[in-house]
This record gives structure tokens, sequence and C-alpha cells, in this order.
């Protein structure tokens, strides 16, 4: 549930990417004190100050028995030893360990953006590519044009060659028609004439055809044996 | 600049009462008084690219000191 009584996004909005991570921290003395407490002192008292103090705090304490020695005292320092050895042999390791880590962070997300960065040049390219294709548009209109115009000529063509043929089939007809009816025209007249002229000829005329051929004959083998 | 608006570090020693006085006191101005000292502390010892052993073995140490004072009656038995 929200209470809308609380403002939302008051303060001010700051776009900017936020400013890296210092590289190290404070400095501190001896893992345990910062170097202002050095600093504040050394005005007064020079390099030697702090540690004074702390020898003199530690013998009042001890001395006062604030700080009562027992058996936590020995542990306390063993365990301290330790973790000092611990902490200066694998220091440097852990630490280079630990920036690799960071390292491969920082490499993957650099390589996220120099990827996002090339896949939108490469869009641009495309874009401007495309853009550049538009201008080509008004040849692929004059060539479509041009093929459909060549179409239209060729159908027309085809069309005269159709008429023209079936004209000429037409006239061919015609021309065949005459032809054949001039021919049984003749025919027709040549056998009527022969037939007339048979019929004309009467069995006398025959008879004196035949005794002509006769005396015809004579004379010419007459003549053939002479000349034999 | 004004009195109130100063940190503890920059108050002078005659001031530090009307300092205190001028302190918010109230449980949420200590909490956020906490709140700015943690992240202050944070920000300067812990938040960093390449840190040391200061950042925890301080508050380790802090919190040494602290069990000793709570226990200081048992102790000194």
């Amino acid at each position: 549930v929200l209470h809308i009584a609380r403002p939302l996004h008051t303060s001010q909005q700051c776009s900017a990417p936020l400013p890296p991570l210092p590289e190290k921290g404070g400095e501190v003395r001896h893992g345990l004190i910062p170097e202002e407490f050095f600093q504040f002192l050394y005005p007064k008292t020079g390099v030697t100050g702090p540690y004074m103090l702390g020898t003199g705090l530690l013998l009042y304490l001890l001395s006062k028995e604030i700080y009562v020695l027992n058996h936590e005292t020995v542990a306390a320092a063993c365990i301290l030893t330790v973790i000092i050895y611990g902490v200066k042999k694998f220091g440097p390791d852990v630490a280079a360990f630990a920036d690799k880590l960071n390292e491969e962070k920082v490499a993957t997300a650099l390589a996220v953006k120099n990827e996002a960065i090339k896949d939108l040049e490469t869009a641009i390219e495309q874009e401007k590519k495309e853009q550049w294709r538009v201008e080509g548009r008004s040849y692929l209109f004059d060539a479509k044009r041009n093929n459909v115009a060549m179409l239209l000529e060729t159908n027309y063509r085809e069309r005269l060659m159709t008429v023209y043929n079936e004209v000429k089939k037409r006239l061919d007809f015609q021309v065949a028609m005459q032809n054949l009816k001039r021919q049984k025209e003749q025919e027709h007249m040549i056998q009527w004439v022969e037939k007339n002229v048979v019929q004309s000829i009467t069995p006398q005329q025959q008879k004196e055809s035949i005794a002509k051929c006769i005396l015809d004959l004579k004379a010419l083998s007459r003549s053939a044996q002479a000349a034999a | 600049g004004p009195l109130s608006e100063r940190r503890l570090m920059d108050v002078r020693l005659g001031e530090l009462p009307m300092w205190l006085a001028t302190c918010d006191f109230s449980l949420q101005g200590l909490l956020g008084g906490v709140q700015k000292a943690w992240s202050s502390y944070y920000d300067k010892y812990i938040n960093v690219k390449r840190g040391g052993p200061a950042g925890i073995s301080m508050l380790l140490a802090g919190y040494c000191l602290l069990s000793y004072g709570w226990n200081y009656q048992h102790i000194s038995k």
C-alpha cells in the first residue's frame, strides 16, 4: 500500500553518469587509526605525539586496572598475531583476485556498450543506404514503363500478324474457288464437245473414212515396197 | 557560517554547549545523525575501488572496545 502523503521524486533529477568511486579509501595508519588524527596532533606535538599519547594511555589503563590482564588477553594476542600474519601474507593475492572480478564486470559492461554502439552504427549505415536507394526509384519506374511499352508493342504486332494471316487465308480461298470453277467449266466443255463430235460421226461417214484409210494404207505400202 | 549548520569538528571549544543546544535530539534526529555518520564512514573507507583492511578492522576494534566496556563489571571481579 503506497501512502500518497509522502511526496515522491522531490530531489533534483541528475541524469549525468554517477561520479566514479574513489580509488583508495581514507589513509589509515597501522590499520586502526585514521591519518587525520596524526595530522590533528602534528602542529602541537610533532611526529611522535600520537605514539606518546598511545603509550601513556596504555600504561595508565594497565596501571589502574581499567584494562585487566587475564587469559583473554593472551588469547586476543594470539588471535591478533594470526590475523595480522594472514593479512600480510594473503592480502595482495586477495586484492588481485577482487580486482580481476571487478575488471571482468567492467569489461562485460563495456563490451555490451560497444556492441550496442556498433549495432547502432551499422543500423545508421543501412539507413543511409536505403535513403540512397530511394533516389534510384525514378530509374526503376522508367525501366518498368519501358517494359510495359515493349509488351504492348509485341502484343499489337502479334495481333497484326494474325489479322494478316486470316485475311490471306480468305483471299486464297476465293482464288482457289475461281480456279476450280474455271477448271470444271473447261472439263465440262471438252467433254461436251467430244461427245457431240462422236455423236456427229454417222455410220456412213465411218465406212467412208475406213475405206479411205485402207486406200491410204495400200498406197503407203506400195510406196514403201517401191522404196525398199 | 551559522552555528547550527557546522559540523562537530568545526565548532570551537567555547561554543560547544551552544552547539549542543541547537542539535536535534529527537528520535528522528538521532537516527538521521547515525545514518549520516554511517554513510560518511562507508563512503570514505569501504565504498572505494581498492580498499584495504582499514575499513572493517576499525569497525571490529570499535566493537571490541564497546564489548569490553559493557563487560567491564564482570571482568574486573
